[in-house]
């Protein structure tokens, strides 16, 4: 019995999570202010976080708020600030043929959800399945996912070195 | 919980990210358009990890991060050296190599 209640908590988080992330990424690409945009997006990248935790991915979820809210948000806030000539809404921040983006992104949608829905049907997520721990995670980037690990380190080198290249000024 | 839910959430998310991708000018906008794409994949990769409990998608959800994290970096020092070339962060006026 106690059980079933955690499961109904679980789905009622889930859902309440799930329409505020929905909302402010619908939010994200319909505001007309780019920092409105940034401070939504902020809402759903902590849903995000949220979700993982359901998920039982805790270690996941703590670096998505590091990462995303803590970093990558005050990127966007920077690059906000340095390339906008004034603050506040702005009439011109769509595409001039953005009336195909709808029926694009609509389809996508329903075909998706239909493959999906043939896919797994009613699956449920098991109740009582191992918990993966942190060093699991640990073992497994520092073991058999070592490789990558060494290209991704590549990669935000060569990303840090870019971005610095790129954005000085002489 | 079902599976399903969570892989819909991530579709939904995916079309929105998409969505906005096809519809924004503004180049900042755009990238913050591919964030919630990479965001609904993570959904997906924790998901299975825990249908299949293997720590993969834990692994993969942290390399996802990391290079969504470069990408922003790369992406937004773009965007600034545009601004100072042309005053404006329009994608639509990128159009030399249109030939």
């Amino acid at each position: 019995m106690i059980a079933s209640e955690i499961l109904v908590a679980q789905n009622v988080g889930f859902a309440i999570i799930a329409a505020l992330m929905v909302i402010g990424a619908l939010r994200v690409v319909t505001t007309n202010n780019v920092v409105h945009a940034a401070l939504w997006l902020v809402v759903v990248l902590a849903g995000a976080a949220a979700q993982y935790i359901l998920l039982a991915a805790e270690f996941v979820a703590v670096t998505q708020v590091m990462v995303y809210i803590g970093a990558v948000m005050v990127l966007f806030l920077f690059g906000t600030m340095l390339t906008r000539a004034r603050i506040g809404a702005e009439k011109d921040l769509n595409n001039k043929n953005a009336i195909i983006g709808l029926p694009i992104a609509v389809l996508l949608l329903a075909t998706m959800l239909i493959a999906l829905n043939d896919g797994f049907k009613a699956e449920k997520l098991p109740v009582d399945a191992p918990i993966v721990t942190t060093q699991q995670v640990s073992d497994q980037i520092f073991g058999i996912y070592l490789l990558p690990f060494w290209a991704l380190s590549f990669v935000l080198l060569a990303a840090a070195i870019g971005a610095i290249v790129l954005a000085r000024r002489d | 919980m079902l599976l399903n839910q969570f892989l819909m959430l991530g579709a939904v998310l995916f079309c929105i990210g998409v969505y906005g991708v096809i519809v924004r000018k503004n180049a900042v906008l755009v990238l913050m358009s591919i964030e919630l794409i990479l965001n609904s994949v993570n959904i997906n990769l924790l998901a299975f990890s825990l249908r299949n409990g293997s720590a993969d998608g834990h692994t993969f959800a942290l390399y996802v991060i990391a290079v969504a994290a470069a990408e922003v970096g790369v992406g937004l020092a773009m965007v600034l050296l545009m601004y100072r070339n042309r005053r404006s962060v329009g994608l639509d006026e990128l159009s030399e190599m249109k030939g």
